[in-house]
């Protein structure tokens, strides 16, 4: 009988031949069902504290996973920005300003520049030392160290590298200098980005460390909560492994549930924004739209919740199921 | 079968629960043992089970020496002794059927044939019908019968019972105790911890007396 070989199997521990594996293999799987389905069940019949249990989670990963969304969409944002960026022309030395502004006009024509400004040497003084600070020494110079100035908008919807090539050929130019990109805001808000996605990968770090002691203590209470269970179960023969099982898939299912109220909290904020967002878009005359987490993303933040939950209950595990042994 | 060789057990506080005990218990044999409340009967089965581990001496079943069982190895010993205690424990949320099934749903065995064995250990105990009641709404004789039920279910050589009658009345405590013989007349080896005198002397097994951690009488047949 299959059953029969099942208990001989295990009692002769290495040679087992491979119906014995077979049959170790089906009662393994039968527990891990049964272990399964009894722990939702324990899950499901406290459901208000299953709820909490859950929304603690839930909330605990939806918000890095939330400020990680919406920093995507800043990205999107940036990228998708009109004429990001403005170059600023340097004129050569001794070019006199009737010339400077005719480069200026010829330059307005072209097809891929929106806008130009010409800024004078003396202006540029002026509002330099206006700026700086250094206005007293700029006025001991002699003469004006500063160049004329040309600013050009680039006429671009969105590739930057259009810009970077608008640069170089302006650049080619007899009359101009030095042309520079001045991408300063737009790099500037790059990094603001990056020092803000550290931050986020920080927090959820923490949040991600905070989820797993959660749910820890929350097995670990369960643990107490069943222990003449356990002693009981440890006395007729039941191995560790054995013991564990419940508990792991306790974790589990909490770890799971978490995740999914995770993802229906960032679902339920995006669309909740949508509105606004798109109204904001409109009156910027931008198609752009919000995107969420995609159905691929919710389920990554399912697995990763069922994954969390599993450390946490392995964690209590190790720590307060082998301290249980019968007296 | 089962057989102890000059056991000493010496609790952390220094209280010598077992002092030098040695006595062989032959297969198929039904033995008492008796002494008065902290005499060391309980110790005795708790070596047994591994529960604990002698601080001298060696304690060995069918010739092997328990000591050389591992904590790995520990669960699959315990699978194959069948133990009874006082005070039942038994899982007080799960019905009659599951509690007399777990060293079944331990040791792996399909559906069908844990409910074949729990039925058949059940009818054995007279309790096929309450298979379905929570232990709770039995009375205590029908408690310690679920628990013997638990402990035969699995067909172990070995049965040990510490003070199955502890809490019942002479009448209940006497079909108990012939429950276990009729265990006993099927070849199962039984050891059972009892310091009710008046029950177990009316009963025609060895007595094996401990006093103060000694065996006094009843080392041999
Ligand atoms: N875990 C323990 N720690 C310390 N002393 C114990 C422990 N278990 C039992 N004892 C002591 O060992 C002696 C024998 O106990 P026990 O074997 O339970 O006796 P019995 O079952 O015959 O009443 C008693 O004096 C008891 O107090
Ligand atoms: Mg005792």
């Amino acid at each position: 009988m299959n059953t029969r070989r099942a208990v001989s199997a295990r009692r002769e521990g290495a040679s087992q031949s491979r119906a014995g594996f077979r049959d170790l293999y089906n009662a393994w799987l039968r527990h891990h069902r049964l272990s399964a389905a009894d722990s939702l069940f324990r899950v499901l019949d406290n459901p208000l504290s299953s709820a909490m249990t859950w929304l603690v989670i839930g909330i605990a990963l939806a918000l890095p996973v939330g400020l990680n969304v919406a920093l995507d969409n800043v990205g999107h944002l940036s990228t998708n920005w009109d004429s990001p960026a403005q170059i600023s022309l340097f004129l050569r030395d001794g070019m006199s300003s009737t010339k400077a502004r005719e480069l200026q006009a010829t330059l307005a024509q072209r097809d891929d520049v929106a806008e130009t400004r010409f800024v004078s040497r003396e202006e540029a003084l002026e509002e330099f030392s206006a700026l700086s600070g250094f206005a007293d020494v700029l006025a001991s110079l002699e003469e004006n160290p500063l160049p004329n100035l040309i600013l050009v908008s680039p006429h671009t919807d969105d590739q930057n590298t259009d810009v970077a090539v608008l640069r170089k050929e302006l650049e080619a130019l007899p009359e101009v200098a030095q042309a520079v990109l001045d991408m300063a805001w737009l790099q500037r808000l790059n990094s603001l980005m990056d020092l803000t996605r550290r931050l986020v990968l920080a927090v959820g770090g923490l949040l991600v460390l905070g989820v797993v002691l959660i749910l820890g203590n929350t097995i670990r209470l369960a643990i107490e909560s069943r222990r003449d269970e356990i002693v009981i179960v440890k006395l007729v023969g039941g191995s560790n492994a054995f013991v564990r099982r419940p508990f792991l898939y306790t974790g589990l299912w909490y770890g799971v549930g978490g995740g999914v109220f995770a993802a229906s909290l960032v679902a339920v904020s995006l669309w909740f924004l949508a509105e606004p967002v798109g109204q904001l878009a409109a009156l910027y005359q931008s198609s752009f739209q919000l995107s969420g987490l995609g159905v691929m993303g919710a389920l990554n933040l399912v697995i990763l919740g069922g994954m969390l939950g599993l450390a946490g209950a392995w964690l209590a595990v190790t720590r307060h199921l082998a301290a249980i042994e019968p007296h | 079968m089962i057989s102890f060789e000059r056991v000493s057990k010496r609790y952390a506080e220094g209280h010598d629960a077992l002092r030098e005990v040695s006595v062989d218990i032959n297969r198929d044999e039904l033995v008492f043992l008796t002494g008065h409340s902290g005499a060391g009967k309980s110790s005795m089965l708790r070596l047994i089970m591994l529960m604990d581990r002698p601080t001298r001496g060696q304690v060995s079943i069918d010739g092997r020496n328990l000591a050389a069982i591992g904590a790995r190895g520990v669960p699959a010993h315990r699978r194959d002794i069948g133990v009874v205690f006082q005070n039942h424990q038994l899982l007080f949320d799960r019905p009659v059927f599951d509690n007399v099934a777990l060293p079944l749903m331990i040791a792996g065995y399909d559906h069908r044939e844990v409910g074949r064995r729990v039925r058949a250990a059940l009818d054995k105990v007279g309790l096929l019908e309450r298979e379905r009641a929570m232990p709770v709404t039995l009375s205590g004789g029908e408690q310690q019968r679920v628990g013997i039920a638990r402990a035969v279910v699995g067909k172990p050589k070995i049965l040990l019972a510490d003070e199955p009658t502890g809490n019942l009345d002479p009448a209940l405590s006497a079909e108990i105790m012939q429950l276990f013989e009729e265990f006993n007349q099927v070849g199962v080896t039984v050891l059972i911890a009892s310091h009710d005198l008046a029950l177990i002397s009316r009963l025609r097994h060895r007595i094996i007396t401990l006093r103060e951690g000694r065996l006094v009488t009843g080392s041999s047949v």
